[in-house]
């Protein structure tokens, strides 16, 4: 049995900025990551992060109304204003531990531009600044020592007295269980973009955070609201950064025209990430595609350009398409990226569960609402896994330890013991595969009551598959088949609350785009969908709703 | 496309640690990765096989293995490019790790070696507000080192790192040297001086080339220790064997237009070393009784005043 003032599951980027947050604070922390924190999915960020800075002409009034006005309105302007207001020193604060952000020719930081902003304020590292983030924090949590506890798979939330005191969790190199008790846990385990196929999600973001608060009672707020990015590689479904139309590449149909003027006049290919793809896709379904497809132009920028600018992005169309970017335009089609809905939390962290703190991915604010803009993700992360961290180091004062963690160690082993033992059935795969096909169509870039109900339909078969998953391997050592079995349970709960949300929710707004209802509704929904696992429900959800918060900007017609 | 693999399999709980080869054929897209096949193998063939992999995008870092005995991330290595008329691939864990089960290395080895080097920014002042001004020729400079994703193919195939656990490595040095080289960083000379005088320093690397050959993101470890090698001698640190073999090695052909071995040997030395000089001499007396051993007094080339023109000509252009 271990023990932690605060535990932090997950190693990315919102796990370390909130590790480092309780260390500075002097206080005992620890890191729980089923991955090593260098292997987490905020790698993956390329494009930048943005900060309104003031000196830079930049004001936060303007990064929060872009945001709200990509969000559809949708965003609790309360935590914008936070995230925008807090957003330059977090962003300073990265560079004084070591990001080698790309500088101006005043040495100070410059920016590039992105999507659905007026100004160009986004920060960063070639297309690796996820990565050089990263990196950096961990090189922090180095230089203090941080406790991690790598390559352990959280499996279930101890709750005493309705509060979180800690969690069970499998040491996947030995195979063992064990307790970590804690007075406060911050949940910033990432995404479920595996609950789709294809995504440009890694393979570990099965939805574990998310999954874990819902099976406490915690609800999941807009899981709705999924984000289609719009240039990701055939097939594999890899992603191309955003940053390659912030540096000017062009999106061209199968005649060869720039289609997003008529889309987007204004704003052209950087219109908000829900917008493009929804564009891409009529230009696809209306025949001027190409196998599904539409093109990536980046050949005006020039090679040199390309390689210092965007290099990885060169790195991956060559390595996976075999195409090179200065000489060939690149196939690109929406493809399912982010999560804007997730664990209800106030603008501190706090999730409805005392001593459950959610920041980054999993949590919800609301500061994306419907829509998220480019490199608002990586700033979402830094802010409040910083604030959940601060507001945790007060919560815990005067907060006690567990005394009932033994219980739920023998039932997660009894729980794990019975997965491992049944006869041999369907391997956990070919259920995910179902699930995950199965919620792409039915909860894609455009979608209807009828694909909605056909994706609810499809995980009522998956769900009375679960209990028919076996597991091949019985050792004990680097288990990832019973991973998997574990994995899949998670992500069939958030594919629960997606499609629940999605149903209850009778409008189009950002990124639930409904056919079968155009237009967005303010007067009945301009409210948050909450989901709550009610097992006396008929599909085991139960959706309730809270309002909005609207303090200055009121809703108004969108346009790019 | 049918593609076969044989992969080296471990169980570390089967008495003591069982390994065995095993063999497996799947059928893939034609434009499949490594990864791709192996996962296909995982989910669909033998749920055993133990490995890791997150990204598919060649970005995190965990799919490093031998892929045909050279170390890749197998993400990132497309079945065709090794396999163009179905050969069968040979998949092993990473090299110079310890193996936790089948694919599955131990992080400690490469982790151990990065923490040695004090891989984090160390500077003299943090501003107050806003950020280090400093040029971007400088941070773009640096990009080489960032792009590094620790996923260990480099420690994995290194030559030293099989016979010498203690070197520290070409993945830490790319990481030091992103140290050195941050003009942000306070402490130039001294991790300089510690890298050129630890035991399983930046002398250490034998120039085999294999860290570059195999390293999946153009960070080409060696080429950064050679960098270090140079910035160490320029912050005055003379004091080592590499030192002296290189002031050898440059004086020696300068002056002679070839290589004097003999000297090169006792120079590295060090003339008053006598414990290492006495190393020396077995090897010595064994390449005279051969016949090997080269002239005490060495032959000038015929070509010497052209290399010493070369010389000067390149020594004139740096000044």
């Amino acid at each position: 049995m271990y023990e932690h003032d605060v535990l932090i599951i997950g190693g990315g980027l919102a796990g370390l900025r909130a590790a480092v947050e309780v260390s500075r604070a002097g206080t005992d922390v620890a890191v729980i990551s089923k991955v090593h924190p260098v292997r987490s999915h905020s790698n993956a960020a390329q494009g930048g992060i943005n900060a309104p800075l003031t000196d830079r002409g930049d004001d936060w009034e303007s990064h929060a109304y872009d945001t709200i006005k990509g969000s559809d309105f949708l965003a609790d302007q309360d935590a914008v204003v936070i995230m925008s207001q807090e957003a330059g020193e977090a962003v300073l604060e990265l560079e004084r531990m070591g990001v080698i952000f790309s500088r101006g020719e005043d040495g100070k930081l410059g920016t590039r531009k992105f999507g659905g902003q007026k100004k160009a304020r986004t920060f960063y590292v070639g297309a690796i600044t996820g990565s050089a983030i990263l990196q950096v924090l961990f090189e922090q949590s180095l230089k203090m020592g941080l406790n991690v506890y790598e390559e352990w798979f959280v499996t279930r939330l101890i709750i005493e007295d309705g509060a979180c005191r800690g969690v069970v969790a499998l040491d996947i190199k030995t195979g063992e269980m064990h307790t970590i008790k804690a007075k406060a846990v911050i949940m910033a385990a990432g995404g479920a973009g595996r609950v789709f196929e294809p995504s440009t999600n890694a393979l570990i973001c099965t939805g574990d955070g998310l999954a874990l608060a819902y099976q406490v009672g915690a609800p999941l707020m807009d899981m709705e609201m999924i984000q289609y990015h719009p240039t990701t590689l055939a097939r594999t479904g890899i992603l191309i950064s955003e940053a390659a139309r912030g540096e000017g590449a062009y999106l061209l149909n199968a005649d060869g025209e720039r289609f997003m003027e008529k889309y987007a006049p204004d704003y052209m290919e950087l219109a908000s990430r829900d917008v493009v793809s929804r564009s891409e896709q009529t230009e696809i379904d209306e025949g001027r595609g190409i196998d599904g497809n539409v093109l990536l132009d980046l050949r005006h920028l020039g090679r040199e350009f390309i390689e210092q600018k965007l290099g990885y992005l060169q790195e991956v169309s060559v390595e996976f398409l075999g195409i090179d970017l200065a000489e060939q335009p690149v196939p690109v089609q929406p493809g399912m990226h982010y999560i804007m809905g997730g664990i209800k939390t106030t603008v501190d962290g706090e999730t409805s569960i005392p001593g459950l703190y959610a920041a980054g991915e999993c949590a919800n604010v609301s500061v994306h609402g419907a829509n998220r803009l480019g490199a608002n993700s990586l700033l979402d992360t830094v802010v409040f896994g910083r604030r959940s961290a601060v507001h945790a180091l007060e919560y815990i004062k005067g907060v006690g330890t567990a005394s009932r963690a033994e219980e739920d160690l023998a039932f997660e082993k009894t729980r794990l013991q019975a997965i491992l033992d049944r006869p041999k059935g369907e391997r956990s795969a070919a259920v995910r595969d179902d699930m995950a096909r199965g919620m792409t169509k039915g909860i894609g870039v455009n979608r209807d009551q009828a694909t909605m109900e056909g994706a609810l339909e499809n995980l009522v078969n998956v769900k009375s598959r679960l209990p028919g998953v076996s597991v091949e391997d019985k050792g004990k050592v680097f288990n990832t088949d019973l991973m998997f079995a574990l994995e899949l349970e998670f992500m069939v709960d958030c594919a629960d609350a997606i499609v629940a949300g999605a149903l209850a929710r009778k409008e189009s707004r950002g990124a639930h785009y409904r056919t079968d209802m155009t237009g967005r509704d303010d007067e009945n929904w301009l409210k948050h969908t909450l989901v709550y696992k009610d097992g006396s429900q008929e599909h085991g959800t139960r959706v309730e709703t809270a309002p909005v918060t609207i303090t200055r900007w009121e809703p108004v017609e969108r346009v790019y | 496309m049918q593609v076969g693999l044989k992969v080296k399999r471990f169980d570390p709980t089967d008495s003591g640690g069982k390994t065995w080869w095993q063999e497996y054929e799947v059928d893939v897209h034609p434009d499949s990765t490594v990864l791709d096949a192996l996962i296909q193998v995982r989910e669909h063939v033998d749920g055993t096989l133990a490995m890791r992999c997150a990204c598919r995008a060649s970005i995190c870092g965990s799919c490093g293995m031998k892929v045909n005995g050279n170390a890749k991330l197998v993400c990132k290595t497309r079945v065709v490019s090794l396999s163009p008329n179905g050969e069968q691939l040979i998949i092993e864990p990473m090299g110079n790790h310890h193996v936790v089960r089948d694919l599955v290395i131990t992080l400690d080895t490469f982790f151990d070696q990065i923490n040695r080097v004090e891989p984090y920014l160390q500077p003299s002042f943090v501003p107050e507000h806003g950020e280090y001004v400093v040029s971007n020729e400088s941070m773009e400079n640096l990009l080489k080192s960032m792009n590094c994703i620790m996923c260990g193919c480099c420690v994995s195939d290194c030559t030293v790192l099989e016979v010498d656990s203690n070197f520290i490595g070409p993945a830490a040095f790319a990481k030091a040297w992103r140290f050195t080289e941050d003009p942000r960083d306070s402490k130039r000379d001294e991790r300089l001086k510690a890298l050129n005088d630890e035991d399983g320093g930046i002398w250490d690397c034998t120039r085999c080339l294999k860290c570059v050959e195999v390293c999946p993101k153009g960070v080409d470890p060696m080429d950064l220790i050679m960098e270090l090698r140079e910035s160490a001698i320029e912050a005055g640190n003379t004091n080592t064997h590499g030192y002296h073999h290189t002031e050898s090695f440059y004086k020696s052909v300068k002056k002679n237009g070839r290589l004097d071995e003999t000297r090169l040997a006792i120079d590295s030395a060090g003339w008053t070393n006598i414990p290492r000089l006495l190393d020396l001499a077995p090897i010595g007396l064994a390449a005279m009784r051969r016949g090997k051993l080269p002239p005490l007094i060495p032959h000038k080339s015929e070509d010497h005043k052209k290399v010493r023109e070369l010389y000067d000509s390149v020594e004139g252009e740096s000044k």
